[in-house]
């Protein structure tokens, strides 16, 4: 670890935060930093822990689902030994609760925006830090009071929140404490990712090096960048609604309970509430939530499979309209998950045609992405083979969602596997994948050192060989008309056919759980035994490449300016196979222009 | 190395078809469709199928074919470019036709599902004297379905009402009206024979039509979350001959009013 602040010391210090050496200076540095590098990798190490959980927690969905009621080995004993190591019915509702809830907030959104977008942004635009660094470090610690609620709630009377991470009342408010710990850490995780964006936003806009002009920024900023505006917009929406649905639990408002409904046989508040409320408020942010989780590994994975091909960007202007046009309808199409929900099915035919028109913007990226590639000279490192299993399996995530968004197949396939097999497409095998990538590309960065490249590569091949096996037979089962969400399927006549089936997926889905050991020594041991990195290993044009591995405190040891987008490779103007964006145009410039003024636009292409 | 891991993303489109291929071989398939409005959601189900089934193919297979012919092994030449104005048009255009057909083509299976209330009679308006009456009304709570019929009067909401648990019977090809409730928290009405789904929201008073054309036993399964016992909310549905639907309509009735008696009137509010 000390390796990540190596440099700091002789670096001028432009935050002055530290203290004199002793713990005040270890705190300082490593615990209550405001160094945008430290504050990300903190992101990185606390979510990574929580993927562990939830990929636990997965794994006790996917017993029960192969052996219903069997004991369950190991894992069982330590879970619930009360049960002698079987899984109850409410254990199983609280096992896809937390699950969805912790690889949702815990994992996916923190590490793409806490992790990486901490991590990269300053450093990919050429700044010292981001623009408020104490906030900065406010939105990690934030974090804390989501994890002990969340964490906490497994141990309070009726464990943890088991409504599904959708939270859908009345279920919900019937609940136990859970649920309101459930509530409470999801507001602190709001709080958090809120501050993050504001962040980016400003620091985005304010702190670009001289040159770096809006369209020189590398894919992964303005994914960060836009995903950061749709977080600003949508979650107030997903806030407040937690507050009134908190408020319904604990001070007998009704917001989402209607006239003369009790729960439970007990009499309850005032009524005049609509369910279907919570549903609108929870998915008009939770369907832009579906972008936060994927635009910025779209954007990790375009500079990677760049980087890779040895070649520019196919139609980065057309990349960066086809994000924001996602962003962008992805406010109006929240409602293609209420289809067969009660709302007016009239609505639900305009939701339909806007969700249609969502997939546009994704086809027209994964056809860059395909133009990239082509006519390249295709590196295959361990981070390129993870960008392009993200474009792999992305097709079919993307096409698996046309299903779906056809409201008549909806009403067929609406909370069946065939849905669980979709996202699963779209967050594991896309967004997971695609950040695995992101950690092999930018580990060196990060610690000085590279990772292992075999192990990464045997890594991947087990990865997608069991993630296909896992995910993929979820769109046969969904066929099937298989259920989401039932502890015991098989008792159906419809189902019972299908257990077969679910037993083959748990072994895949074991396998692939096993096989991030190999991933875990490499990240871990890599720190300490990895081969000496260097600036730029992979021969990558972004800026962060320009930075001293890993940088220290304040990032650039020279003041960055930037002369052209970051995908110049193989460009005729130079005889290497790259052309960072910090590097002079070979023609000598006259004296006048000193480093620190901005250089001399270079005519658009 | 580089040709090994061309042919492991190979790997996707093949063993993708042959996952699909087989399925149907194995009965792994889409369940029997009993209903008269079934052929149309599965109609629509093939064609986005074959579809997204070709675009997933042709770009798996490009996928390939790049990685396999441009591996960086072979040195060749690098096609230095920042993309091209017309290939972007055409994969543009392309794309948002087929997707506006797609919208445009399954408009009229879901009205025929879900707008088409037949309830409202052929005036189309709810309300009037030409109101279709419904068949029954089904009630979700945790976790069972309860079912109330019209008794002898035919008409449902008063005193004469028939009630049973689970157990839903429904005659052959005729035109099913269900008023769908919920007790306590939302459930969901599936009847995956019939592709019918529909979620049970407290407070509400949701129509659900379809018409069976086939005479059997069925499943009905909750397919909303509602709690610890939501998978052994499971009901059986028994589609049947009119008159063995009646004769079985009329045995419950006597069941009913053998045991239960004029109590069950206080029981029986109406809303
Ligand atoms: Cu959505
Ligand atoms: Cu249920």
């Amino acid at each position: 670890m000390s390796s990540i602040t190596a440099g700091s010391h002789e670096h001028h210090d432009a935050h002055a935060a530290h203290g004199q050496g002793g713990v005040g200076h270890f705190l300082g540095t490593y615990v209550f930093s405001r160094d945008h590098k430290i504050i990300g990798i903190q992101f990185l190490f606390s979510t990574l822990i929580w993927f562990l959980i939830g990929g636990l927690l997965a794994l006790g969905i996917r017993w029960q689902l192969a052996w219903p009621w069997q004991d369950m080995p190991v894992i069982g004993r330590m879970l619930f030994a009360g049960e002698g190591g079987q899984i109850s019915p409410e254990f199983y509702t609280i096992l896809f609760t937390m699950h969805a809830t912790i690889m949702i907030f815990f994992v996916i959104i923190p590490i793409l925006a806490g992790a990486f977008g901490n991590y990269l942004i300053p450093l990919m635009i050429g700044a010292d830090d981001m623009a408020f660094p104490t906030l900065n470090m406010l939105s990690y610690w934030f974090m804390w009071p989501a994890f002990l609620a969340i964490g906490a709630s497994f141990f309070v009377e009726g464990g943890a929140a088991k409504a599904g991470w959708t939270s859908y009342p009345p279920l919900s408010l019937t609940d136990l404490n859970g649920q309101t710990l459930w509530l409470i850490g999801l507001t602190f995780v709001g709080v958090s990712s809120m501050m993050g964006s504001v962040n980016y936003m400003t620091t985005i806009i304010q702190m670009r090096a001289p040159g770096m002009t809006m369209f020189r920024l590398p894919m992964t900023i303005w994914a960060m960048f836009i995903t950061a505006i749709l977080q600003a917009f949508a979650l107030p929406v997903l806030t407040a609604a937690g507050f009134m649905q908190l408020m319904d639990r604990t001070i007998g408002t009704g917001f989402f309970i209607p006239e003369g409904w009790s729960a439970n046989n007990a009499p309850l508040a005032s009524g005049g509430g609509q369910p279907l409320l919570w549903q609108h408020l929870f998915w008009f942010y939770s369907h832009p939530a579906v972008y936060i989780m994927i635009l910025p590994a779209m954007g990790m994975v375009s500079d990677i499979i760049a980087c890779f091909s040895r070649k520019p960007l196919f139609g980065y202007k057309p990349m960066v309209y086809s994000i924001a046009g996602i962003a962008g309808l992805g406010f109006i199409v929240w409602g293609h998950h209420m289809f067969v929900s009660g709302m007016n099915p009239a609505l639900g035919m305009t939701f339909m045609v806007s969700t249609m028109m969502i997939a546009l913007p994704s086809a027209i990226k994964t056809f860059n992405w395909l133009g990239t590639v082509w006519g390249g000279q295709i590196q295959f490192t361990t981070p390129m083979l993870y960008a392009l299993s993200f474009v792999a399996m992305f097709i079919i995530g993307g096409l698996s969602g046309i299903f779906m968004a056809a409201t008549p197949v909806d009403i067929f396939i609406h909370d069946t596997y065939f849905i669980v097999a979709h996202f699963h497409y779209v967050l594991f095998a896309g967004t997971a994948m695609g950040v695995f990538g992101a950690i092999y590309f930018w580990y060196p960065k990060m610690f000085g050192r590279m990772m292992n490249e075999t192990a990464g590569k045997i890594h991947f091949f087990f990865t997608f060989l069991f993630l296909n096996g896992t995910f993929f037979t979820m769109h046969i089962l969904g066929a099937g008309g298989f259920p989401r969400r039932l502890a015991d399927p098989y008792h159906y006549q419809t189902f019972a056919h299908l257990q077969p089936l679910n037993v083959f997926m748990t072994w895949c889905a074991i396998g692939m759980v096993a096989v991030q050991v190999i991933f875990a020594l490499n990240f871990f041991l890599s720190m300490f035994f990895g081969p000496k990195a260097g600036r730029n290993p992979w021969h990558a044009n972004g800026l962060e490449w320009a930075a001293p591995s890993p940088p220290g405190h304040g990032n650039f040891d020279f003041q960055p300016v930037i002369y052209r987008g970051p995908y110049e490779y193989n460009s005729p103007e130079v005889d290497t196979d790259y052309y960072p964006q910090n590097e002079p145009p070979p023609e000598p410039k006259s004296e006048s222009g000193e480093e620190t003024e901005p250089p001399p636009q270079p005519p658009a292409e | 190395m580089g040709k090994f891991w061309s042919l492991i993303f190979l790997l996707v489109p093949i063993l993708g078809v042959a996952c699909f291929a087989l399925a149907p071989v194995y009965n792994h398939w889409l369940p029997s469709d009993v209903s008269q409005h079934g052929h149309t959601i599965d109609h629509l189900f093939y064609f986005i199928l074959w579809l997204t089934g070709a675009v997933f193919i042709a770009t798996e297979v490009v996928l390939f074919w790049f990685l396999w012919r441009y591996d960086g092994k072979r040195k060749g030449h690098v096609n230095y470019t920042h993309g091209s104005h017309s290939l972007e048009i055409i994969w543009t255009i392309l794309p948002a036709a087929t997707l506006l057909f797609i919208a445009i083509y399954q408009m009229n299976a879901w009205a025929e599902s879900k707008i088409r209330n037949p309830a409202a009679g052929p005036d189309g308006i709810l309300g009037t004297a030409d109101d279709m009456p419904p068949t029954l009304e089904v009630t979700g709570r945790q976790f069972e379905w309860r079912l109330r019929y019209p008794g002898k009067n035919g008409q449902l909401g008063d005193s004469d009402d028939i009630y049973i648990v689970n157990d839903l019977h429904l005659p052959v090809n005729e035109e099913i009206l269900i008023y769908l409730k919920s007790d306590d928290v939302l459930h969901s009405f599936f009847l995956p024979n019939l592709r019918v789904k529909q979620d049970a929201v407290p407070g509400m008073k949701i129509p659900v039509w379809f018409r069976a054309t086939e005479k059997g036993t069925y499943d009905i399964v909750c397919a909303e979350l509602c709690g610890w016992g939501h998978y052994k909310m499971k009901g059986q549905l028994t589609i049947e001959s009119r008159a063995e639907y009646d004769e079985w309509l009329d045995k419950k009735y006597r069941e009913q009013t053998a045991t239960v008696g004029p109590q069950l009137a206080s029981q029986g509010d109406g809303e």
